[in-house]
């Protein structure tokens, strides 16, 4: 018995569900008319900041802010 | 600190007799007689407190499947940003699952499907709705109500052909040029996606 199921091709290649997802619903959006693509990219936009910690400090935190082309 | 140990200690007691109860199957009843035989054990070793709550004491009972089928299906198609059908009953839905459309009817056996890229569409007597659908699952339950869960979906009208021309033809190119695994992946999916794209708009 090799595998006993057959694995999505995402998941052979190391994708994980969320991102294989995530990537078919902006390509979807980005085939919008207009003014729905729009709608969709200002839904969309995420903006967080990231601090890595090491020995219990935070260093210095990363701002990362999603343009409309993810 | 006492109270984890006596409990522990009950549990190791009574194992042998609840693992018949936790070897049961699923039941789409939550059982309101709580396990006797665990019940007498308990008491036993700890007479003066209550046996502890299990999980499905917790739970509110699952509808019971009705005993003739229903003649609507009730659907609630939702959307990470918007609730798009709640509580519809409609005659059926068909639904772009990965093993092919599938059309789901009231009474249909209880599945849980993946969903690929495709066209869902919603049939309430002559009106047809569709939606092209991005990806997600569908989860439809005994009691004849279907869960429909997408990240992104779209009626037709607001795709464009264009774009989606343009974007199959640069990713079957980035199929072809691609390196690695998930270069490769990547493309596949970008082509999958605008191939069922076009067949929504097309077919």
């Amino acid at each position: 018995m090799a595998s006993s199921a057959a694995v999505p091709f995402w998941r052979a290649a190391g994708m994980t569900y969320i991102t294989y997802s995530n990537i078919c619903a902006n390509l979807v959006r980005k085939c919008l008319r207009e003014p729905f693509k729009a709608e969709s990219m200002n839904r969309e936009k995420v903006h967080f900041s990231l601090s890595k910690w090491a020995d219990g400090k935070p260093e210095k935190p990363v701002l990362r802010s999603d343009a409309p082309e993810v | 600190m006492f109270r984890q140990a006596s409990r522990l200690l009950s549990r190791s007691v009574a194992a042998g007799s609840s693992k018949s109860a936790t070897a049961r199957a699923f039941s789409t009843e939550v059982p309101s007689t709580i396990d006797s035989t665990f019940v007498e054990s308990w008491k036993k070793v700890a007479p003066n407190m209550d046996p502890p709550q299990t999980p499905s004491s917790f739970m509110k009972p699952r509808p019971s499947t009705a005993s003739s089928i229903p003649t609507k299906l009730t659907v609630n198609f939702v959307l990470p940003y918007a609730s798009e059908l709640s509580g519809k009953e409609v005659d059926m839905v068909i639904i772009p699952a990965t093993t092919g459309q599938m059309g789901v009817l009231p009474g249909h056996v209880p599945t849980i499907a993946e969903l690929k890229p495709g066209i869902m569409s919603v049939h309430e007597g002559t009106d047809v709705k569709k939606y092209f659908v991005s990806s997600g699952f569908a989860f439809l339950h005994a009691n004849s109500v279907a869960d429909i869960i997408a990240v992104e979906a779209v009626p037709l009208e607001n795709i464009d052909p264009s774009q989606v021309q343009k974007g199959l033809s640069e990713f079957t190119q980035k199929l072809a040029s691609a390196a690695t695994d998930l270069e490769k992946a990547e493309a596949q999916i970008g082509v999958e996606v605008h191939s069922a794209m076009n067949a929504a708009l097309t077919g």
